[in-house]
């Protein structure tokens, strides 16, 4: 009953909204197309593209196509949404109307949830609504239905995916400035799920369906990190407070700098601060990707089953002389090898950097993860092919490996904890400022740690690693 | 009912209220009064708790401002600067959201949304679209939500701008009906006359800072000097009066300002006490005194000194 109490506020909101929505004939005209119109004509392009299909036996498209479209009917209506969704604080501000609202004794989660829902329940319907004209059309034109199983599917894909581009919209529009602002940051919604979608096409006509249900579980938790995100930095003051588009580079100039330097005032000061802040913020962080290297060695090695390969012994030459033989052949030992090895090892983290950024870090955990998997998937197939392991990982991996691999892990943790940042309120601090923030954390951690232990990894993995491999393998 | 110490606020690196102490009693009307951009809105938002202060404290209906937002809001109606209504609702439908987001019993606020419909003749237009209403229709049907809680404080921003006059009366009126002796009504407006008709306080805001805080009366004693009469009498001209020759001495405080013909105008630092003495001995001299009074002296008069004077201060330093 107390729960229903504090909900009801947020449904009081919804409901208000809704029906404001189904007042427009801006919105009721697209819906009513999206739902009723654009399922007819997906039906009259499955029966055209069946028989066209049969003429030349490729049923299996066909089979395929029905579900295909049946995603695309529901996705539809769901894509409209975002216009919704983009607008609904960033629009009340600008009518003037959401002050009043804010004076009200609702509590910021309570506001924030009564727009999310509102912004999500009427596409969500016009999804279904839309699915079931089209498989009422597949039924009546005897064309046989998805499986259940594949039904059940294509509607959690489409709900998930309307719940993160809603939960998205609404972030920006509870951080947007204008509607105008708000519609040019939607890119950042539209082309991650034109990709996801597209994806998704390749899937299903691949018939990889156990894959789109990863995709579900994945959008889920994307789902939830986002409705997370916009509730950690929900502020009404931010929402009366900021007036004016303008991308204030100074400003963000001297918050990262604030955070990179920790107003540090010697080297030596700075040093200490990289490692004593370093240690207090990314210990966790770094314990858990620590779990993850190891569950991607695992998963690497477990892979074996899957792709099973083998090396005959025989055309292993490793030992005996073998691998000093290479030696000779392979231009190690040059400055110009360290700064290659130290390159190639600083843009993945990059990319880590990057891929992290637009998914809450999830994303950034991938390079190392798969960098450790394709290790263990090869460890694992050196061992089913008979050869001793603990050689080839004490000559070739353990001498670099030993500070390169803390040193990925660590920047990896950066990463994993700019993502979890966002997703953490922090009172007082925008959105951009707590990014800025850890932007300046990661930087002067990945200048002042990372970046010189790959370099210092690279000089052993070039003029070391090579030399004590050859001791200890020959 | 509305205490504040220090009250500041700082938006990137600018103190837009800095350091405004204030203490209003139930019962009593305090207008806040100054230029565009002076502060009032910024101090209203922090006293609904939509804005947090960046130094001091707030207490309102006996909440902190801060740490116990919900309760302020809950204490509090506050017609806001913008009214932004929705366009497509009625005014019945508008209220009865915000009734609902009050939690106030659905009967309950049926009565009330019709009461006060009619209060303030928004009766007829009860289901037109608010799209349609007029800036003045608007802004009474904002005054209307700003009550419908029964707050104990009300904060009203502009309550009768672009209202017509008849409408400007009726809401003055509604504010003048108010008034209780639990009630707290903070004022912003640029309307003077209607500060100086509704107000037990005013309170002059300019850069963030209250210039001055004080009672009408003696917002405009300190600001204009003492109070200026005129007292008009039948007998003499200008070029015939003598106040020597006629014996007439002025009372210690009254300081003649000017004469004209039959009229003398005259400055006085306590009129209570020197008043009667004054006419007394005029009438005693032989003056035919026809009539005597206070020389009218506008709210206005007294904020554009407060204003201009702070500003030349700005500008010296």
């Amino acid at each position: 009953m107390r729960l229903f109490d504090a909900v009801l506020p947020a449904l009081v909101i919804a409901r208000r909204e809704v029906r404001d929505q189904f007042r427009d004939w801006r919105i009721i005209f697209p819906v009513v197309g999206l739902t009723v119109l654009f399922p007819f004509l997906m039906n009259f392009t499955a029966n055209q593209i069946l028989n066209f299909v049969r003429e030349y036996g490729a049923n299996i498209i066909g089979e395929r196509l029905i579900p295909f479209l049946l995603m695309i009917v529901g996705f539809f209506p769901t894509s409209a949404s975002l216009v919704i969704s983009l607008e609904t604080f960033v629009g009340e501000k600008e009518r003037g109307s959401i002050e009043p609202l804010l004076n009200t004794p609702l509590k910021d989660w309570q506001l924030y949830m009564g727009k999310l829902l509102s912004s999500t329940v009427p596409p969500l319907i016009s999804s279904y609504l839309g699915m079931g004209v089209y498989l009422a059309g597949i039924s009546i034109n005897r064309i046989p239905l998805p499986e259940p199983q594949m039904l059940v599917l294509i509607i959690s894909l489409a709900t998930v995916q309307a719940v993160v581009m809603v939960a998205g919209g609404v972030v920006v529009s509870s951080q947007a400035t204008s509607v105008r602002a708000a519609n040019l940051l939607a890119s950042f919604i539209i082309i991650p799920v034109a990709f996801l979608v597209q994806g998704e096409a390749i899937l299903m006509f691949w018939g990889n369906y156990q894959t789109l249900w990863w995709a579900v579980i994945g959008l889920t938790v994307l789902a939830f990190l986002l409705v997370r995100v916009g509730l950690a930095h929900f502020q009404r003051e931010e929402l009366l407070g900021r007036e004016i588009d303008v991308l204030n580079i100074r400003w963000g100039v001297r918050v990262f700098w604030r955070s990179f330097s920790g107003n540090a005032r010697s080297l030596l000061e700075w040093y200490r601060l990289v490692i004593a802040e370093g240690y207090r913020l990314l210990k966790i962080p770094f314990l858990i990707v620590t779990i993850l290297v190891i569950a991607g060695v695992v998963i690497g090695m477990d892979q074996v089953n899957q792709f099973p390969f083998t090396i005959p012994a025989s055309e292993i030459s490793l030992s005996n002389g073998g691998y000093s033989s290479i030696l000779k052949y392979l231009p190690f030992f040059s400055l110009g090898h360290v700064i290659a090895v130290w390159w190639q090892n600083v843009r993945v983290l990059l990319l880590a950097f990057v891929m992290g950024i637009f998914t809450f870090g999830v994303l950034g955990v991938l390079p190392v993860m798969a960098t450790v998997g394709v290790a263990g998937y090869l460890i694992e197939i050196l061992n089913r092919s008979g050869i001793q392991i603990l050689p080839i990982v004490l000559g070739l991996i353990a001498p670099h490996g030993i500070i390169e691999i803390p040193a990925a892990i660590l920047a990896t943790a950066l990463v994993l904890r700019a993502g979890a940042i966002m997703a953490t309120p922090v009172p007082g601090k925008t959105v951009g400022e707590v990014w800025l923030e850890s932007l300046g954390i990661w930087a002067r951690t990945m200048t002042g740690v990372v970046i010189p232990l790959l370099f210092i990894a690279a000089v052993i993995e070039v003029w070391v690693t090579p030399r004590l491999a050859s001791l200890i393998l020959n | 009912m509305i205490e504040t110490n220090d009250l500041s606020k700082q938006f990137d690196g600018f103190w837009a209220v800095d350091g405004v102490s204030l203490k209003i009693q139930p019962g009593q009307v305090l207008a806040l009064l100054g230029p565009n951009g002076a502060g009032k809105t910024t101090t209203v938002r922090m006293l609904t708790s939509v804005l947090s202060p960046s130094r001091g404290w707030a207490k309102v209906a006996g909440y902190d401002v801060v740490r116990e937002s919900d309760k302020v809001r809950s204490s509090v109606g506050v017609l806001t600067e913008h009214h932004g209504l929705y366009g497509r609702m009625n005014a019945v439908e508008y209220l009865d959201f915000f009734g609902d987001l009050y939690r106030i019993d659905r009967k309950v606020r049926r009565q009330k949304i019709d009461c006060l419909l009619e209060q303030f003749g928004l009766g007829l237009v009860r289901k037109k679209r608010l799209g349609e209403y007029s800036k003045g229709m608007r802004q009474k049907l904002a005054l209307v939500r700003a009550l419908l809680h029964e707050p104990p404080v009300l904060l009203l921003d502009e309550p009768t701008s672009a209202m017509d006059p008849a409408s400007s009366r009726l809401v003055r009126d509604a504010i003048h009906q108010l008034r209780s002796r639990d009630r707290t009504i903070v004022l912003c407006t640029h309307n003077l006359a209607e500060a100086e008709e509704l107000a037990d306080q005013i309170a002059i805001i300019q850069r963030g800072k209250i210039i001055h805080l004080d009672t009408l009366d003696s917002l405009k004693k300190k600001l204009l000097g003492s109070t200026h009469y005129v007292i008009t009498y039948a007998n003499r001209t200008r070029e015939l009066i003598k106040w020597e020759d006629m014996g007439i001495q002025f009372p210690e405080g009254v300081e003649p300002v000017s004469v004209g013909d039959h009229q003398l105008e005259f400055k006085v630092d306590n009129p209570e006490q020197t008043n009667p003495e004054l006419l007394q001995r005029l009438v005693s001299a032989g003056l035919q005194v026809i009539s005597f009074s206070e020389v009218p002296r506008s709210l206005e008069q007294a904020y554009l000194e407060a204003v201009n004077h702070t500003q030349e201060y700005y500008e010296i330093i």
